[in-house]
């Protein structure tokens, strides 16, 4: 693009919102924009401008013209304005009933998760040493021990980016601690997350897939017996699935790893485990999984965060990349200190012969779960589990009974998630959706792209969030709009 | 005893508060409760039945989970006193912790972050219902390519390693399709640019050649064209490297590069003091990447989220993760025919508020202000290197009597020498007045590092403070050394052991393994 067009751009940005011209001097983010500020510095320091501790940048690498960007707002208001006029052209899940789920997804947000992280202490700090941020230090501790017992697991990290990060090292965790470089994964994971764990392995690690069977969505045993050998790392699969049904089989699945030296790895939605079984529990070595459910909006995605966990042995601790807060005694007995422990392992130790690599993941969202967590305890997670299983379940079987949809498509158990059929309407998934949207609902994703299987199929999530009512609005809608069917609606 | 404030000095009489907080478990009492839980409606029970019937036994939970309970008010009060554990930018004069641009987050942009509108969207939403989002994600993409000089942005990568691992899979796509990704397999960083460019670079399987400094502080143009050959993929590096010495030869690096085949990645983690200055184009870079939680605004949520700004020449377009948002006939658009991508790196779209957050501060500053923003930050940068090396004990190694961009790696050994006391003691004292000091990245190259960074955010008098601050305790650490190794006195804590932390048979990662391993006594 030329500079011509970069203008044009920028105008169009100006054009577009009527910006005014700033006149006056200062700025309310740049203290020492005060002139004579600058001039008793520049004294101090025996320049005359600031332009002379530029020297070392040779003219010639220097832009010699001001940045063509819009003029900016000069007063608080006015930006405020500006974006919020952009904004408001969304339209959010709490103006439309959304089913919307497939690795993020709405859940209640307690007024206090809210509360704590927008404290100034947490939200910006960041990299303070265990005595100015012990707060973040406990916090980010208790976060892994309240995450510990929800999974049943005795070690687990500092939030990495997301569940694909966490997939993707967990399969590199794997490969390490076997000493083996291919990996077989369930065929039924999103097209979003294979995509990062491709181009996370390539090309250290080969990846091969695990069949689902087609009626039950579950693991394809045989197909994972027959392909698993004494190179194979591990097997990564998800419970309950993408496409919902709880696999019931991650035992048999463990078994077959282990009988060939090679690791079970499962990914987990933890809010399902106030009733589902921990897949630590059945066999599985490394878990991992996204906490967004966990007190975190959906932020178009970026409530995201991602947690691996494992046993306390030597040999996988040592191969995680992320931080590990550890608890620890001080010179005064009883007081509580904390610190990073094996911190040689990470790339910030040991650079290129770190564990992969560390830096800014997603620590303020761990610290949100951990309030999460303490709220709900036991009692509180398992509440939240039975509601949203039956809640998902009303909503299968009021979405059946509409002619022409199959839903659940498998026949295995569910928790949330499901996979509603609509080929039988004549309708495409998106138009279903489009006339769906004029009804006030966020129909199901559209598996249609990146899931050929599963073409004329959507992925429909149920949580607490959803209403009788707002069930059976969707179930409802469903009916008129296939019993209009290829009619055009106005 | 606390020392009282002398009217001669502006060190404060701080100290920061201590509830001497239990752990979160310790809290429990049963029958306890933090909060209520929505029941299905009696329709629903009644349709479904026994839910739990549905899965089979095997697969229910058999225990219920361990964590505790707790009334609503003091999980609150819990954290609320954590969070007064910890200083944020928002309270500290944040200029110690080099490399990270602790810049102010403004307050209005919290604000916008947490409407519905952008808390209470989903990823998957038809593009027609976040018209919204997409065009800020546009903008934002229009404002980073005049800033950088570069074609395409993707905000994607989750932080800026994730956008070090985003280069070097371009590096290697790009070489793959050539036919040339079996040969060419070695990325060449230095020793200043951050670890994760080395760390990202072996992710992707390639081995490392680290350059390192001469005697200016720089790598020489002759080790780098030792170092370049048929295996060389590309060349990850900042500049100004962390040093804040800025590397005039740098054209000549990528010229070397790109002679050799080689594609050139800009770690711009310590863009803040050339913004408007000097850009990725000028010193004909194929990819850089801003770290908008430094750079661009966005607070650090004590470690994320986070965004790495992904920039890209027009020709590396096809590359990037898939999708991008284009406008056509005034209406946004996910597009996600990139031919050459390299997939995705992250689920979704990114860290949205992050992308908010950047775009509102460009549009308080627009490109006069983004540049006195960087000159301020190299002002106020100077000012403390002069200030500095005037303090007993304080070095500034390389490029003697010369100016830095935004920060330097000072270090402390001559004071160390001289005293015994070390960077390590000196970051515990600082915490005596509510200030933070950061050593460096590994490995320490500079001896008892430390390194500052002010940006544009902190006022003369606060930089005044900070260095008072230093220099008050390296009075101490002249005349009574112990008062700082026995530090922090008024911090939180006191010295933590650390032993337990590298003895798998000690460390205690959760609260059930403390309990596993210390009977919960510490």
């Amino acid at each position: 693009m030329t500079t011509c067009s970069r203008f044009r751009n920028a105008n169009n940005i100006s054009r577009r919102f009527d910006v005014k011209e700033s006149k006056s001097e200062g700025h309310p983010y740049i203290p020492n924009s005060v002139k004579s500020v600058q001039e008793s510095m520049m004294t101090d320091i025996g320049i005359r401008n600031i332009e002379e501790l530029y020297r070392s940048i040779p003219l010639s690498l220097r832009l010699n013209r001001l940045l063509d960007l819009p003029k900016p707002f000069s007063s608080e208001l006015e930006l405020k304005r500006h974006i919020t006029t952009i904004l408001s052209r969304n339209r959010t899940c709490e103006e439309f009933i959304s089913f919307l789920g497939g690795g993020c997804s709405r859940h209640y947000v307690p007024a206090i998760c809210d509360e704590i992280n927008q404290r100034s202490e947490f939200l910006t700090a960041y990299a303070g040493e265990p005595y100015e941020d012990h707060g973040r230090f406990q916090s980010l501790f208790e976060y892994q021990s309240l995450m510990a017992e929800l999974l049943d697991l005795e070690v687990v990290n500092v939030p990495t980016y997301d569940w694909s990060q966490a997939a993707s090292t967990v399969i590199r965790m794997a490969g390490r601690i076997t000493d083996r470089d291919e990996i077989i994964i369930a065929d039924t994971i999103s097209p979003g997350r294979r995509a990062v764990i491709r181009n996370y392995c390539h090309p250290v690690m080969k990846i091969d897939f695990c069949k689902h069977d087609p009626e039950t969505g579950l693991l394809d045993l045989s197909d994972l017996e027959s392909k698993f050998t004494s190179r194979t790392a591990g097997i990564y699969f998800e419970n309950p699935g993408y496409l919902g049904p709880i696999e019931t089989q991650g035992e048999s699945a463990a078994r077959i790893a282990h009988a060939q030296g090679g690791l079970c790895l499962v990914g987990v939605d933890p809010v399902s485990l106030g009733i589902l079984e921990p897949p630590g529990d059945y066999g599985a070595d490394i878990v991992c999984g996204d906490i967004q459910p966990l007190g975190m909006h959906m932020h178009y995605g970026g409530g995201l965060a991602g947690f691996i966990a494992t046993r306390d042995k030597k040999e996988f601790v040592m191969e995680f990349p992320s931080r590990l807060f550890g608890i620890a005694r001080t010179s005064v007995e009883g007081e509580y200190g904390f610190g990073d422990v094996a911190y040689d392992r990470t790339s910030f130790g040991m650079r290129e012969a770190g564990k992969e690599f560390v830096g800014t993941h997603s620590a303020l969202w761990g610290i949100t779960a951990a309030v999460y967590l303490s709220l709900l305890g036991p009692e509180g997670m398992e509440k939240l589990a039975r509601t949203i299983l039956e809640r998902s379940l009303y909503a299968q079987n009021r979405i059946n009974e509409v002619a022409c949809l199959r839903s659940p498509l498998f026949t295995a158990p569910h928790f949330k998630e499901f996979v509603v059929d609509f080929n039988g309407t004549g309708l495409s998934v998106s138009e279903i959706n489009r006339r769906l949207r004029k009804r006030g609902i966020f129909g199901g994703k559209d598996l249609s792209r990146g899931f050929e299987d599963f073409s004329g199929c959507a992925l429909y999530c149920v949580t607490e969030m959803h209403t009788k009512t707002d069930i059976d609005r969707l179930a409802d809608a469903l009916n008129d709009i296939c019993s209009r069917g290829v009619d055009d609606e106005t | 005893m606390m020392k009282h404030k002398k009217p001669e000095t502006t060190v404060r009489n701080f100290h920061q508060a201590k509830w001497d907080e239990p752990i979160v478990f310790e809290l429990h009492t049963a029958g306890e409760k933090g909060i209520g839980i929505p029941e299905s409606e009696p329709g629903i029970k009644k349709a479904v039945g026994n839910a739990m019937d549905s899965i089979p036994k095997h697969m229910q939970r058999r225990r219920p989970p361990a964590l505790p309970e707790i009334s609503q008010m003091r999980v609150l009060k819990h954290f609320l006193r954590l969070s007064q554990h910890c200083l944020g930018a928002d309270f500290n004069i944040d200029i110690g912790q080099g490399t990270c641009t602790m810049k102010y987050s403004p307050k209005i942009h919290e604000e916008l972050i947490r409407s519905t509108h952008v808390a209470e969207i989903h990823p998957d939403q038809h593009e027609e219902t976040v018209q919204g989002a997409l065009e800020i994600i546009y903008l934002l993409d229009l404002c980073l390519r005049e800033i950088s000089g570069l074609d395409r942005f993707s905000f994607q990568p989750g932080g800026g390693a994730a956008a070090i691992l985003a280069m070097t899979s371009i590096i290697h796509r790009y070489h793959e399709l050539k036919g040339e990704a079996d040969v060419r397999d070695e990325i060449i960083t230095t020793i200043f640019s951050h670890p994760s460019d080395a760390a990202a670079a072996a992710v992707k399987g390639y081995k490392v050649i680290t350059l390192y400094p001469e005697e200016d502080g720089l790598p020489s143009v002759e080790a780098l064209r030792a170092a370049v050959s048929k295996h060389t993929a590309g060349l990850l590096i900042t500049n100004p490297e962390d040093t804040g010495i800025f590397n005039p030869r740098i054209h000549e690096f990528t010229d070397i590069v790109h002679r050799a085949g080689g594609l050139c990645g800009y770690d711009q983690a310590n863009a803040n003091g050339i913004l408007g200055i000097t850009r990725a184009r000028e010193a004909d870079f194929d990819m850089s990447f801003f770290n908008l939680h430094k750079t661009f605004s966005s607070p650090h949520g004590c470690g994320g989220p986070a965004t790495g700004a992904l920039g890209v020449k027009g020709y590396l377009e096809h590359y990037l993760p898939i999708p991008l948002v284009s406008l056509e006939e005034d209406v946004y658009r996910l597009k996600h025919d990139l031919k050459h991508s390299i997939g995705k790196v992250r689920d979704f779209m990114g860290v949205f508020p992050v992308l908010v957050r950047a775009y509102a501060w460009i549009m308080s500053l627009g490109g006069e202000g983004l540049k006195e923003a960087a000159r301020v930050a190299v002002l106020n940068n100077n000012y403390l290197l002069e200030k500095i090396k005037k303090i007993t004990g304080a070095e500034a190694p390389y490029a003697k009597d010369r100016h830095r961009i935004e920060q330097v790696r000072y270090s402390w050994r001559k004071l160390t020498d001289e005293t015994g006391v070390t960077t390590e003691d000196i970051t515990c004292r600082l915490a005596d007045f509510g200030l933070h000091l950061w050593s460096s990245h590994h490995p320490f190259i500079v001896p008892q590092p430390f390194t500052i960074e002010p940006t544009e955010s902190y006022s003369k008098k606060e930089l005044d403070e900070y260095l008072d601050a230093l220099r008050h305790v390296v009075k101490e650490a002249y005349c009574d050394p112990d008062l700082i190794k026995s530090s922090p006195h008024r911090s939180v804590v006191h010295k933590i052991d650390p032993s337990s932390f590298d003895d798998p048979e000690k460390w205690a990662i959760t609260w059930r393994q403390h309990l596993k391993k210390h009977g919960g006594s510490i």
